[in-house]
C-alpha cells in the first residue's frame, strides 16, 4: 500500500477505524482535536457511531458502555481532559473492558499549556485512578506508529481484556510524516460476557462492586495476575547501537526522536553512546536496562517532563550504574544539540551525577 | 386453579438488601412487570447505578450494567449508540440523578437519548447513612442538614422533571408516587409508558417515582408513606409534564 502524508492524530483516527473500532466517544481539547474530526467525518461513513459528549467524565462513560457491549471503541483526549476520565478509567480497567484511550499529551500542572509535555508518565504506567490497576501503555515515536500502535492496542484490548493507553504527545500528534497502515485484518475475539441482551442464555453483568472482602481480595489477585501475564508477553522497546555504548540515554516518544540523533552526532565524534527507547511503558521494559547495568555503564535519561521516567530506569538499574538526567518542560522540546553538550560532559567532562 | 400474582420473569429470586418501609422493591417489581408485559427482557440491558439501588444488577433478570457515580445516563448512551435496536434503561437515585449525575441527565435528555430513566427519588441520602440530597426538603433534617435545610445554607430543593421537560430532547417525562395501592398502579402504567417510547423510538423518557426512607426519615413504614404524601407531593406535584404522543394529538 502507498504511503500517504499524514497528521499523527489523523493517522491515530484512520488506524482505528481500519483496526474496527465501532464507536468513538469524545470532547473537544487541544491538541488531539484533529482525532475526533477525523472520526466525526469518517467514522459514520464507514459503519460507526460518533458522539461528542458533554464532558471527558461522559464521554470515558459512554466508552464503559459500549465495551460492555462488546464493540471496538475509542475516546481519545489530552492531559487534563484524562485526569478527568480518570475515575472511568479505574472502573473500566475493574470491569476489565476493552477499550482503547488515546492521550495525547500537553503541558501541565492545571490547566498548564497546550504544547507537547510527557508529563503524565507516572498518570499513565502507575495509576492515575484509583485502586491496583495497570493499563497497557504504548508510547509511539512517530506518525507511522501512532498508526501501528493504535492498531495494535485494539487487539492486545481484547485479547487481555483490558484498557490501552496510546499516549502521544502534542508533537507528535501535529507532525506530518508519510505512513502506511497495517494490512491486516483486526483480531477479533468471541465476547460471550457482553451484555448484548440475554436472549436464550443467563444474564450477562458487567459491574466492580464486590463488598465482599474476601471475594474482592480474589479478584484483586486476579487482577495482578493477569498484569503478570502481560509483563512476561507483551513488553516491548527498541535498541540502537548499545551493544558498545558507555552511555545508553533513555527515552521515548517524542524525547526519543531527539536523542537519537543525539546518539548519531555524539557517534560521529567517536563517542560509543546508545538508545533504549521503552515501547511499552507499562509494561515498562526494565530487563534490557537490567541486562545493560553490568557496572560498567552510565545512563542518561531525557524527557520532557520533571523525572518521572528516570524512576523506573532507576528501578531497573538498580544501583548498577549512574543514572543521569536531562529534560525539558512547559512545551519546551530537547534538542539534540542540547542532550549531545550533555553526553559530552557526562563523557569527556566526567560529570557525576 | 387460576394463579394471579407471581414474580415478574424480569426479577431474580434473590432476596432483595432493601430496608422496611423502602419501596424501592415496588418500583423494581414494577419495571420488572412492564418489561415482562413488553415481551422485552431478552433484549433489555438495564444499568444500575450507585446510591440504595447499587445491587439491582442482582435483582434484575435480564443483562446489566453497573455505572458510577451519576454517569447511568452516559452508559445508557454508549450502549444504546451502539446497540439502537436494544432497550436500554437506567435505574437511579436521587442524589445519584440529581446531585453527581445532573450533566449527564441533563444532556441524555437534551439530545433526545432513546433511554428509559427510571429515577427514584426519596429525597435524601440513604446508603450513606442519611445525609442531604438535593431534593431534600426545607426544613428536613438529615445527618448533614442536622437542625434542618435551610434556604440561606443549602438553596432550594430541585425538582428534575420539571426542570427536563423544558429541553425539546425529552418525550415523556411524569412524576408518580408510591405512597399507596392506587398511585403504585399508576406508577406502573408511567413506567410502562416509558419503555413503550423507547420502542417507538421516541427518545427521552423519565419516570420520577416519589420513594420513603423510613429508616433516614426516623419515621415507621407507615408514617413514611403518610409523610411523603403529606411533605413530598406538595413540593412534587404528580402529574405528565411532557408527553410527546399527547401534544401529537393535540396539533
Amino acid at each position: 500500500m502507498a504511503k500517504v502524508l499524514m497528521k499523527g492524530n489523523e493517522a491515530i483516527a484512520e488506524a482505528a477505524i481500519r483496526a474496527g473500532c465501532r464507536a468513538f466517544y469524545g470532547y473537544p481539547i487541544t491538541p488531539q482535536n484533529e482525532i475526533p474530526n477525523y472520526m466525526a467525518l469518517h467514522l459514520p461513513e464507514r459503519g460507526g457511531v460518533y458522539l461528542q459528549a458533554e464532558s471527558e467524565v461522559s464521554a470515558i462513560n459512554m466508552v464503559y458502555g459500549a465495551a460492555g457491549c462488546g464493540v471496538r471503541v475509542m475516546t481519545s483526549s489530552s492531559s487534563p481532559g484524562i485526569s478527568l476520565k480518570a475515575e472511568g478509567i479505574s472502573y473500566i480497567a475493574a470491569a476489565e473492558l476493552p477499550c482503547v484511550i488515546v492521550n495525547v499529551m500537553r503541558c501541565g500542572p492545571g490547566l498548564g499549556g497546550i504544547h507537547p509535555s510527557q508529563g503524565d508518565y507516572f498518570q499513565a504506567v502507575k495509576g492515575g485512578g484509583h485502586g491496583d490497576y495497570r493499563l497497557i501503555v504504548l508510547a509511539p515515536g512517530s506518525v507511522q506508529e501512532m498508526a501501528d500502535l493504535t492498531f495494535e492496542a485494539f487487539d492486545l484490548a481484547d485479547k487481555w481484556r483490558n484498557p490501552v493507553m496510546v499516549l502521544a504527545d502534542g508533537l507528535l500528534g501535529q507532525m506530518m510524516e508519510p505512513v502506511e497502515f497495517i494490512d491486516r485484518e483486526p483480531q477479533m475475539v468471541p465476547k460471550p460476557w457482553a451484555t448484548t441482551g440475554a436472549e436464550g442464555r443467563k444474564p450477562n453483568i458487567i459491574n466492580t462492586l464486590d463488598i465482599v472482602p474476601e471475594s474482592l481480595e480474589k479478584r484483586n489477585y486476579a487482577l495482578a495476575e493477569k498484569y503478570a501475564r502481560i509483563a512476561d508477553e507483551e513488553t516491548r522497546w527498541q535498541e540502537y547501537k548499545i551493544e558498545d555504548a558507555d552511555l545508553i540515554i533513555a527515552a521515548y516518544g517524542t524525547s526519543a526522536r531527539a536523542a537519537r540523533s543525539a546518539v548519531d552526532m555524539a557517534r560521529e565524534k567517536g563517542m560509543r553512546v546508545g538508545l533504549i527507547r521503552p515501547i511499552s511503558l507499562w509494561p515498562f521494559p526494565s530487563a534490557p536496562f537490567a541486562e545493560a547495568a553490568d557496572g560498567t555503564r552510565q545512563f542518561l535519561v531525557v524527557e520532557m517532563s520533571m523525572g518521572q521516567l528516570i524512576e523506573d530506569v532507576r528501578l531497573a538499574v538498580n544501583g548498577r550504574g549512574v543514572v543521569h538526567f536531562i529534560n525539558r518542560l512547559g512545551g519546551m522540546v530537547p534538542t539534540p544539540p542540547e542532550i549531545y553538550s550533555k553526553i559530552e560532559a557526562i563523557l569527556q567532562g566526567g560529570e557525576v551525577q | 386453579m387460576m394463579r394471579v400474582f407471581e414474580r415478574p420473569e424480569s426479577l431474580t429470586e434473590k432476596q432483595m438488601h432493601y430496608c422496611p418501609g423502602c419501596t424501592h422493591g415496588i418500583i423494581h417489581r414494577l419495571t420488572a412487570e412492564a418489561i415482562d408485559q413488553l415481551g422485552i427482557r431478552e433484549k433489555t440491558i438495564g444499568v444500575a447505578s450507585v446510591g440504595c439501588s447499587v445491587f439491582a444488577y442482582d435483582y434484575f433478570n435480564c443483562d446489566m450494567q453497573q455505572a458510577a457515580h451519576g454517569r447511568a445516563p452516559a452508559v445508557a448512551t454508549g450502549i444504546k449508540r451502539v446497540l439502537p435496536d436494544r432497550v436500554v434503561f437506567t435505574y437511579q437515585g436521587d442524589g445519584d440523578l440529581a446531585s453527581i449525575g445532573t450533566a449527564e441527565i441533563v444532556h441524555a435528555a437534551a439530545r433526545g437519548e432513546n433511554i428509559t430513566v427510571i429515577f427514584v427519588n426519596n429525597a435524601i441520602y440513604g446508603m450513606t447513612s442519611g445525609q442531604m440530597a438535593p431534593t431534600t426538603l426545607l426544613g428536613q433534617k438529615t445527618t448533614t442538614t442536622p437542625r434542618g435545610r435551610t434556604v440561606h445554607d443549602n438553596g432550594y430543593p430541585i425538582r428534575m422533571s420539571e426542570l427536563l421537560a423544558t429541553l425539546d430532547g425529552a418525550a415523556y417525562i411524569e412524576r408518580v408516587s408510591t405512597h399507596d395501592p392506587k398511585h403504585v398502579m399508576q406508577a406502573g402504567k408511567a413506567i410502562k409508558k416509558a419503555f413503550t417510547m423507547q420502542l417507538e423510538g421516541r427518545g427521552f423518557a423519565l419516570v420520577e417515582v416519589l420513594s420513603t426512607c423510613s429508616v433516614n426519615w426516623g419515621l415507621s413504614p407507615q408514617e413514611a408513606l403518610e409523610w411523603m404524601r403529606d411533605n413530598m407531593v406538595p413540593y412534587y406535584p404528580l402529574g405528565v409534564f411532557k408527553d410527546v404522543t399527547r401534544e401529537e394529538e393535540q396539533a
